[in-house]
């Protein structure tokens, strides 16, 4: 009896080969993760160190404050950069309120029906429509058919019908991640539903709602497609420092253009201004996607069960 | 004695299953009717009825009528109102994530009451008489969702309290309750049926037993029987499938 125990005791702790093959094999797949993952990070640090290797010579403060100069060939950004923070902001604050209002509506109130159906069949698959069609879609109904010309606001709100969809996701994604039960029980208590959304639902997803539109900026920010034809140009000179050279109804440069421009339409350039063009669009894009991430992080520390 | 609710062929279906199939029974005044059957039975479909929360699951119908202090409750169009007449208890505690003050204050605060005394008074009743107010008085501002299960079960029922409800629906209260705490809620309910009428389900036969004024014996859908509790935990009731289930020798 007591020998027979010991035995299977000391069996225990005898790595039987079933045991040790699945150790290697778990330590294979751990190491080809790893390295997956370190194939991922290397391109993005090789692309930014180039970069600013490149940019170096010309990065100051006056290459973000002054306008392109020489037929583009010299000077700083400041003109497409201030058109991007215009575009984006603008675009934004169209496409923020109305996607999380849309979500929080298609997730709180709306039934289970064709209608809901159809509009979430819709959502996700405007998100994956080209960027091309959505500037197609903007030139016919906001520079012709609304008749805004091409214009920062024609721009803008092409890009928040390209945004919009991916908001609404992100958004239904964060309305989702608060338990059903905290609203069945705030039901139970006699709350109404709009009672339950601002003091439960809401107050528990805005970070993950504001992670979501945050990173929309990176999107907006990006894209020449659908600001090409509905307001954005190659060449515009406005005030030098003065934030509100722009008027919503003009016409405006892009750093996501710019680039494009001044890399491929114009010759003769400083070898140094499309890579500091490149490394002040992808700088701004990293830094508004970093503060997502201290939103996420502050969120994780601060949830509520 | 005239009924508080008084449940009349109320048949109910989700989608193509029936979960009720025409009961009929009335609850009086400051009685704990108790409510036993095995599951699927239709209890909590039941319960969910008289406060109205089955018209948050999409495709339920329902026919017969519920009436409370004889008005039919599906003829309230202040459906919020009618809620905050009852309190329930589900199976499984939900801390809100709020703090152990603000969870008990929530319901009030839907009504609109906002005076800070008034609240500190409501608070610190119903968390007395959940049996929770000894464990959290030094700690009101702190997270109702971090309490443990029990705790939070009494934290439930707190809030179930807290909009001083007629009736009190109890849904199978102790399934996340250590036995201790259940027998501190028990005596909590014993002195709260002075106040109101308590509808408590259980899968515990011998706390109906303990508890009950009268008990319900449900089976699929169908209400078998009710009676006084003394009758139902007789050696004679009048269905054999109730002696059978209340002695455990079931199915
Ligand atoms: N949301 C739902 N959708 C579809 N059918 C449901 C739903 N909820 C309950 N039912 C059905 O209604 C019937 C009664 O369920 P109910 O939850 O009322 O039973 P119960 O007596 O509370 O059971 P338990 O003791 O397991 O809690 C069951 O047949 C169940 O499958
Ligand atoms: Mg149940």
């Amino acid at each position: 009896m007591n020998s027979t125990t010991e035995i299977s005791a000391q069996d225990m702790f005898t790595e039987t080969a079933v045991g040790k093959q699945n150790r290697y094999i778990e330590n294979a797949v751990k190491i080809f993760f790893l390295i997956m993952t370190c194939l991922m990070i290397l391109p993005l640090l090789l692309i930014i160190g180039y970069l600013f290797y490149k940019a170096l010579p010309v990065l100051s403060l006056d290459f973000l404050f002054t306008n392109p100069q020489d037929n583009m060939r010299a000077g700083g950004i400041w003109a497409p950069f201030l058109g991007t923070i215009y575009l984006v902001v603008v675009s934004l604050l169209v496409a923020a309120p109305i996607g999380v209002f849309a979500a929080v509506y298609l997730n709180e109130y709306a039934r289970d029906n064709w209608f809901t159906r159809i509009v979430n069949l819709a959502v996700v698959n405007l998100a994956g429509v080209p960027s091309i069609v959505h500037a197609l879609f903007g030139v016919g109904a906001f520079v012709l058919f609304a008749g805004l010309g091409e214009s920062i606001l024609a721009a803008s709100l092409t890009l928040a019908i390209m945004t919009l969809p991916v908001i609404i996701a992100s958004t239904t994604e964060a309305l989702k991640a608060v338990p059903m039960a905290f609203r069945e029980a705030c039901w139970n208590l006699g709350a109404t539903r709009w009672q339950t959304i601002r003091r439960i639902v809401l107050p528990n997803s805005i970070s993950g709602i504001l992670t979501g539109v945050i990173l929309q900026v990176s999107r907006a920010a990006g894209e020449t497609a659908p600001i090409m034809f509905t307001g954005a140009v190659f060449y515009k000179a406005i005030a030098e420092g003065d934030i509100f050279a722009y008027n919503i109804t003009d016409q405006c440069m892009a750093l996501s253009l710019h680039l494009y421009t001044i890399s491929t339409q114009v010759p003769d350039v400083t070898e140094g201004i499309p890579y500091g063009t490149a490394i002040v669009l992808v700088g701004s894009v990293l830094l508004v996607n970093a503060a997502a991430i201290v939103l996420r992080v502050y969120l994780r520390t601060r949830k509520k069960w | 004695m005239k009924p508080v609710i008084e449940v009349s062929d109320l048949k109910v279906f989700y989608e193509d299953t029936q979960a009720l199939n025409g009961i009929s029974l009335d609850v009086y005044p400051n009685e704990i009717l108790g409510i036993i059957g095995p599951a699927q039975s239709g209890k909590t479909t039941l319960l969910k009825v008289i406060n109205r929360t089955l018209e948050f699951t999409q495709g339920t119908s329902l026919e017969g009528t519920v009436k409370l202090d004889g008005v039919d409750i599906n003829s309230i169009s202040d459906v919020h109102g009618l809620r905050k007449r009852i309190g329930m208890v589900l199976p499984l505690p939900v801390g809100l994530p709020l703090s152990i003050y603000d969870n008990v204050a929530f319901a009030p605060r839907t009504s609109g009451l906002r005076n800070k005394s008034e609240l500190d008074e409501i608070v610190e009743r119903c968390l007395q008489q959940a049996a929770l107010w000894d464990e959290v008085k030094d700690r009101l501002d702190s997270l109702g969702t971090k309490l443990s299960g029990g705790q939070q079960q009494r934290l439930t029922i707190a809030r179930a309290l807290s909009h001083k409800p007629e009736i009190l629906c109890l849904d199978e209260f102790s399934i996340a309750v250590d036995p201790i705490t259940t027998m501190r809620i028990e005596d909590v309910l014993k002195t709260l049926k002075e106040e109101m009428t308590i509808l408590l389900v259980t899968n515990l036969v011998q706390q109906a037993k303990r508890l009950a004024n009268r008990t319900a014996f449900m089976l699929n859908g169908d209400l078998i029987e009710i009676d006084e509790t003394d009758v139902i935990f007789s050696d004679n009731p009048t269905s054999q499938s109730t002696y059978d289930y209340v002695n455990g020798n079931f199915g």
